[in-house]
């Protein structure tokens, strides 16, 4: 239905003149992004004790290569993939392990962790070392260096990149994206990151281009953010040497980040549901990734620290910080000047698809890319009522779901209506509760409907 | 740090917008069509309009136990909607009756707002239409006489006072501009195609309609003039009695009409269709009324059958 005369395009018509690229559907939340993008990225405090878990990535979790009493170095190695589909941890201080057990975990229950005790000292592991220049790296140390860095998806998909890098060898990729759509309310970490970054993106995306064997890079970006805009064509024209590279201004709006939503929007191709991006020959990485990439190729350094937005209406400093992997979130909290008094919600990601936190003793991961603390407005409990079948949540929905039945049907416990009406290629947006006018808590019982159909289909 | 931190499934954000908000941008869409309507018949209208929203709004009150009378708005919308399809000037209680029947049977007896199957204000519409004939159909209208408030003063209750005359439906004699804006017999809200047009601009700019149901609506009443009588005939048939209001407020009623894109114009050509059967073949002149009904019934069949297809979803036959 994505034709002229469909409705997002007629009523968007004049904001799609200053830049075409979107997809149909999506909602315009306020974005909210004045808190922290005009602050440049600093870094944290360095903690004195880091509690890093061993499962930081979608797939397998790691063993543990340390003992409790172990001295360790800054970036050194501590656990050790389980499995293909996983990524390393590392060390983010030299010092004592002092403990290694399960312990708070963004995504809920708890998980292993290292606890280390930081001598203060930052002392650098060895093998920390730059590599070689691009030129001379082979695909396969590229996709080694990778792997060895444990790199995965920064955007907060926590994907091992190795694996996207090593597509099976029926499937040729021609085009890396890199997103830096940053779509997601709040969040500016992106945003700064190409600010401040911009070379090194361009060389994560060229390095996985080259790993890929692709002819063609592409850069989205929401064109709300008209000086990343600038900042990335600059770097681009100047660093691309022969890479085919292009900066794509992409229509504001959320999830313009989303995966498939972003492959539509740049390359006009459409990932089949239930296939990945591959199945389109597109692989996308976050501009955190190609950053991190980056990093490890010219400072041989491993991903133990990432850039995080502490942002909202309930902190008091909002800043963009360089947090190290295994920081405690209330230490985070405790340098940004504290929680507001009426600061009543923490959210681990954005406030769209992020985690709330019962707790403010949690780890910051690699998939952490925002703290987001919302106040006593944001959690007021709104009264469910009746579906007014507005078709809104349709219309909004990038999957083009009708949402309000698969929600009623879940509502209702007709697991296998909800499933017939699409419920598994729901990738929980939220932009359906997000509109829906009777407010109903549509993407949480359709949550609820993919837990059981996953589990049923188990059985 | 020992606050208690609330946790809730995501999203953590809401639109501003609920039902209470929808509902009254569709009053204030209705602001220049009840300004029209007290233009072109006077006070009277006003205190008909009045009517119908004070007893709708009560007896949703009085039905849900409610001591806020707005409450989410809906009421008010029914009531005045009702209002829209009236005569100037029928007696108070047969508006009060209509307004009464639309909540009770058209909303309430199906399980409340978001639950009915038919348009409710079109539900008390018809049942004045089938028990109170000669007080909403017939010999009920007017020439309107702009500016002149007191046509219908509100001394003055009964029709015979004023200058009765023929609908533009029956007599097909009324000029194009007269019934663009408005200066034609008819009930209140459904004359002044200029003022319909300027609500329905609101609505549509606050993404509460979409064009799918009132152009496949329009566009099939139009087409189906043209065929029977010519391109004037067209826009005649659009333009004179209910199609305008019916196609805009009436049929794009969000509870009783499809969700579904495809499901939207189907329905919206079934009202058009029905509706000028009834005009061109059936003994009454106008069809608005029993068009959307008809429809209303069929919406979630429609539904049903117009599932889009997924983003990403593959032909049947390549999967
Ligand atoms: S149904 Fe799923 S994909 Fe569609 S809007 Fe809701 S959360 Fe997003
Ligand atoms: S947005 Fe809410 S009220 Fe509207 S159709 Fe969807 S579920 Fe129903």
């Amino acid at each position: 239905m994505g034709g002229i005369l469909s409705i997002q395009n007629i009523r968007k018509g004049v904001n799609q003149c200053m830049s075409e690229r979107t997809f149909v559907g999506g909602i315009h939340p306020s974005y909210s992004k004045e808190y922290t993008a005009g602050i440049p990225i600093t870094s944290a405090r360095p903690p004195s004790q880091v509690i890093i878990p061993l499962h930081q990535n979608i797939g397998a979790p790691c063993e543990p290569v340390v003992e409790v009493g172990d001295e360790v170095k800054l970036g050194q190695k501590i656990g050790e993939p389980k499995g293909f589909v996983s990524a390393p941890v590392f060390a983010s201080v030299s010092g004592k392990v002092t403990k290694i057990e399960p312990y708070n975990h963004p995504l809920g229950n708890p998980v292993e962790a290292v606890f280390i005790e930081s001598d203060g000292q930052d002392t650098p592991f060895e093998g920390m070392e730059p590599t070689k220049p691009l030129e001379q790296l082979t695909v396969d140390e590229l996709k080694t260096i990778a792997k060895e860095a444990g790199l995965v998806g920064l955007g907060g998909a926590t994907f091992p990149t190795h694996v996207k890098l090593a597509p099976p060898p029926e499937t040729s990729i021609d085009t890396v994206i890199i997103n830096g759509a940053e779509c997601e309310p709040f969040l500016t970490a992106d945003h700064r990151l190409m600010l401040e970054y911009a070379d090194d993106i361009v060389y994560g995306l060229m390095a996985f281009m080259k790993a890929l064997g692709a002819k063609k890079g592409i850069i989205g970006i929401e064109d709300n953010k008209p000086d990343a805009l600038q900042s990335m064509e600059k770097a681009v024209s100047e660093g691309k040497g022969e890479y085919d590279i292009e900066v794509h201004a992409l229509h504001t709006k959320y999830p313009q980040g989303a995966e498939k939503m972003l492959i539509k929007a740049t390359t006009g191709r459409e990932v089949p549901t239930g296939a990945l991006p591959m199945a389109v020959n597109v692989v996308n990485q976050n501009v955190g990734t190609a950053v991190a990439m980056t990093e490890a190729i010219k400072l041989g350094k491993p991903l133990y620290e990432r850039v995080v937005t502490i942002t909202g209406p309930g902190i008091s400093q909002p800043a963009n910080l360089m947090v190290r992997n295994g920081t405690l979130i209330s230490d985070i909290i405790e340098q940004c000047g504290g929680m507001t008094d009426d600061a009543r919600k923490l959210i681990l990601g954005g406030p769209m698809m992020g985690l709330a936190q019962p707790s403010t003793d949690v780890p910051a991961i690699k998939g952490t890319s925002g703290v987001l603390i919302l106040t006593e407005e944001f959690v007021e409990e709104l009264p469910i009522d009746p579906c007014i079948k507005c078709g809104k949540c349709l219309e909004g929905c990038p999957m083009n779901l009708p949402a309000n039945f698969i929600g009623s049907a879940s509502e209702m416990g007709k697991m296998d209506l909800a499933e017939r009406y699409g419920a598994m290629d729901c990738f929980e947006c939220g932009c359906c509760t997000y509109t829906c006018p009777a407010k109903r808590p549509l993407v949480q019982w359709i949550k609820i409907a993919k837990g059981e159909i996953t589990a049923s289909r188990k059985k | 740090m020992d606050r208690k931190l609330v946790v809730s499934s995501s999203p953590h954000l809401r639109s501003p917008e609920d039902i209470q908000s929808v509902m009254v941008d569709v009053l204030v869409a209705l602001f220049p069509v009840a300004l029209m309507a007290v233009f072109l018949f006077g006070y009277r209208a006003l205190v008909t309009m009045v009517i119908a929203m004070v007893v709708a709004m009560v007896t949703e009150a009085i039905i849900l136990r409610k001591k806020d009378i707005f409450g989410d708005g809906s009421a008010a919308v029914t009531g005045l909607l009702l209002a829209m399809t009236l005569p100037p000037s029928p007696p108070w209680w047969v508006v009060a009756v209509g307004s009464v029947v639309a909540i009770v049977i058209g909303k309430h007896l199906f399980g409340g707002v978001g639950n009915n199957i038919f348009n409710p204000a079109l539900v008390g519409r018809a049942v004045l239409a089938v028990s109170w004939a000669g007080h909403v159909a017939g010999d009920v209208w007017i020439q309107p006489v702009p500016f002149d408030l007191t046509v219908l003063s509100v001394t003055r209750t009964t029709v015979s006072d004023a200058v009765t005359a023929a609908s533009p439906l029956a007599t097909y004699d009324a000029s194009l501009l007269d019934l663009f804006i408005g200066t034609v017999p008819g009930s209140l809200g459904e004359t002044s195609a200029l003022a319909l047009i300027i609500g329905a601009i609101w609505l549509y700019f606050r993404g509460h309609i979409d064009w799918r149901i009132p152009g496949g609506f329009i566009g099939i009443v139009f087409i189906m003039g043209l065929l029977d009588g010519g391109f004037t005939m067209g826009v005649y048939h659009v333009l004179a009695g209910g199609v305008l209001l019916g196609a805009l407020y009436m049929a794009t009623d969000m509870v009783t009409s499809p969700v579904t894109p495809i499901g939207k114009i189907i329905f919206g050509v079934g009202c058009g269709v029905v509706t000028m059967v009834i005009r061109m073949f059936g003994t009454m002149p106008e069809g608005v009324t029993f068009g959307i009904l008809l429809m209303n019934a069929l919406t979630p069949i429609i539904d049903n059958l117009t599932i889009p297809k997924k983003f990403g979803e593959v032909k049947k036959n390549d999967a």
